[in-house]
């Protein structure tokens, strides 16, 4: 290397400190660009989607029964609500990562606003779900899903999934901060296991042992299932459900604010204090 | 007198049961390069972050340029550059992406920032890879891109922690070479070291923290002529040669020779470094003793240590404080933890 003579005089400093929007476009730029640069993370994530998908459709698919409807169209609507969890959950590790090699203490050692920074970076997370979503859709398809409902409330469906999944982004990067480190965050992240298959997801409900189902029944990515089922096959009853479309629709809505009202202040105030 | 850059009056920070800081006073003046020197766990990295506002301290005021750090974090964030302990650059994105984001973050405008990471990237040499991934760079090249995107918001102050840890010689000469151009352009920089020899390299000003408290202050010649003598370190040939040379040169030091059993090393400290080389090679040649190696060099921070303190470095010290039966003789201090690693 030649000679170094820095000359800060040769750097034109801010006149004012970023706006919140940029500081969160800035940090949203860093995680598309990290996600659309490690290919493999697209191929794992989708190759074991699928494989899920394949295994729940052809293996399992049989034994259970679903009433008036194939298994493949009640378990695609749910399985894909689970999938954006899978996905959802790799924000934790992705945030705790941060922690640990450093990159969390530079952003906040930056005279930008922490809140922005942060949701900036739920943000992007959601959007990289809605990738992975698409995905997961299209494989659902191809394995035989056929939405029975309009086209529009196969969009509201889409759409409900990544309000829940924006949702849910708040939980797991407040899991993160909390864990500090990849594992400890993987560790948490495994909390999805049991709601995800304590839920209507991948079998009705009615299945179940007796002490259960209130559980099943009354957890949020049930009453999301539910929702989002009944838009993608046009009518709840068809999926067993007593209550209305709009019913299960409001009622997700609900807890998608719920959760945002709840964690979103809880991370925030872990990322500009811890 | 101007406002100190850096004004920290009895900072005391605690993690659970293990005190990081307890009572650490420091005043930096602008205009030098004040190096932290401690040992692992002396706390370095948790003042560095309460400088930064990453951390709050539990009690004590600090004052970063005449601004309380504690009352108007956000004002100190405007005036300082944070390279942490490691380097935080994301290795999918390019250097100049890595410079160009936090110039944004700084506020500058999307023109503006380009232009200053490109003038960033150029002084600090990483003109040629600034296009290439970070993941692709050497450890040197990314703890001076590090450098670099902590430089690129033009602070008053540079918060530097160990920045040369883990780099071979040449990336750590080029990494001083660009903290000595900063300094000379006018930035204030308080960095962190393990390293006596660094700090004397760079600093005008070095403070020793153990344990959370300044155990030393002053210039590097101030703490050599205290703590820090230079070492004539013998290794001889044959471990029955030890102690005949230990016995020979003992006489040219200021304080008793130490021997380590393992390695047949004798180190002397003494107080006029070159005239004493030539008596010892003389000394050893009279004698007809046979030496591996012979050689002048800078204490060690466990000599200053021992020295300051009368007692090594404690080894770890992080959480229990049993101390643990000494092994075999000449085992280094501070290096080996007992491996009964919990895992965390
Ligand atoms: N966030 C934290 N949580 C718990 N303990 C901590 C935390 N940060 C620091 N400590 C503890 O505080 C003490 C001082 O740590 P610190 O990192 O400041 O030391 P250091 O001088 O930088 O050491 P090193 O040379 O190893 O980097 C250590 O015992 C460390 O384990
Ligand atoms: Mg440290």
């Amino acid at each position: 290397m030649t000679a170094v003579t820095f000359d800060a005089g040769r750097i034109t400093p801010a006149t004012r400190p970023a706006g919140a929007v940029t500081a969160a476009a800035t940090v949203a730029a860093r995680s598309v660009r990290k996600f659309v640069r490690t290919p493999q993370l697209l191929v794992v994530s989708t190759v074991t989607g699928a494989m899920f998908l394949l295994i729940f459709r052809y293996v399992f698919g049989g034994a259970i029964d679903t009433g008036p409807i194939p298994y493949v169209d009640f378990m695609v609507p749910g399985y894909i609500v689970t999938s954006v969890l899978f996905t959802g959950a790799n924000a934790s590790s992705s945030v705790a990562q941060d922690l640990e090699e450093g990159f969390t203490d530079r952003l906040r050692s930056l005279p930008v606003s922490r809140t922005a920074v942060l949701a900036g970076r739920v943000v992007a997370e959601t959007g990289l779900l809605a990738l992975g979503l698409t995905a997961t859709a299209v494989i659902g398809v191809a394995v035989g899903f056929r939405p029975h409902g309009t086209g529009a409330e196969s969009l509201a469906a889409l759409g409900l999934i990544l309000v829940f999944g924006f949702a849910f982004t708040w939980v797991f990067v407040l899991m993160g901060l909390v864990a500090g480190n990849v594992q400890a965050a993987q560790g948490m992240s495994l909390l999805i296991f049991p709601l995800s298959f304590v839920s209507s997801a991948m079998v009705p409900v009615g299945t179940m042992p007796g002490w259960m189902q209130p559980v099943a029944e009354n957890q949020p990515i049930t009453v999301m299932v539910d929702a989002v089922r009944s838009l993608a096959l046009g009518d709840p009853a068809l999926a067993g459900l007593g209550g209305s479309t709009g019913h299960y629709v409001g009622l997700s809505l609900l807890w998608a604010v719920g959760l945002v009202a709840v964690f979103a202040p809880l991370a925030v105030r872990r990322y500009r204090t811890s | 007198m101007s406002t100190p850059i850096v004004e920290a009056r009895g900072l005391t920070k605690s993690f659970g049961k293990v005190q990081a800081l307890a009572g650490l006073d420091l005043v930096a003046d602008p205009g030098q390069v004040v190096a932290v020197l401690g040992p692992n766990g002396a706390g370095k990295t948790t003042f560095v972050r309460s400088v930064a506002t990453l951390v709050s301290p539990d009690s004590g005021e600090l004052r970063v340029a005449g601004v309380d750090a504690a009352r108007h974090p956000a004002q100190v964030r405007r005036v300082i550059g944070l390279a942490g302990q490691y380097a935080a650059v994301e290795p999918a994105m390019t250097g100049r992406e890595n410079v160009t984001m936090v110039a944004r973050l700084y506020g500058q405008g999307r023109r503006q920032a380009r232009a200053n990471a490109a003038v960033v990237l150029d002084q600090l040499g990483l003109a040629e890879a600034a296009d290439r991934p970070v993941g692709t760079y050497s450890g040197g090249m990314r703890r001076r891109l590090d450098l670099g995107a902590s430089l690129v918001g033009a602070p008053r102050l540079l918060l530097l922690d160990e920045p040369t840890t883990g780099l071979d010689p040449r990336s750590r000469n080029e990494l001083w070479e660009a903290i000595r151009g900063m300094v000379a352009a006018g930035t204030d920089v308080l960095l962190t070291t393990q390293y006596l020899d660094e700090a004397d390299q760079l600093a005008q000003r070095i403070v020793i923290v153990d344990k959370g408290r300044v155990i030393a202050d002053g210039t590097p010649d101030e703490l050599k002529r205290r703590a820090g003598r230079d070492v004539v370190e013998i290794r001889a040939h044959r471990s029955g040669d030890v102690a005949v040379v230990a016995e020979a040169l003992g006489r040219l030091g200021v304080e008793a020779p130490r021997t380590e059993a393992g390695t047949n090393r004798v180190t002397i400290p003494v107080d006029r470094g070159r005239a004493v080389m030539a008596d010892a090679v003389r000394a050893l040649d009279a004698l007809g003793l046979d030496v591996d190696d012979i050689g002048l060099r800078r204490p060690t921070l466990d000599e200053v240590f021992l020295t300051l303190t009368g007692s090594s470095i404690d080894d770890g010290g992080d959480v229990t404080s049993g101390t643990a039966a000494v092994t075999a003789a000449g085992t280094d201090a501070g290096t080996t933890h007992p491996s009964t690693d919990i895992a965390a």
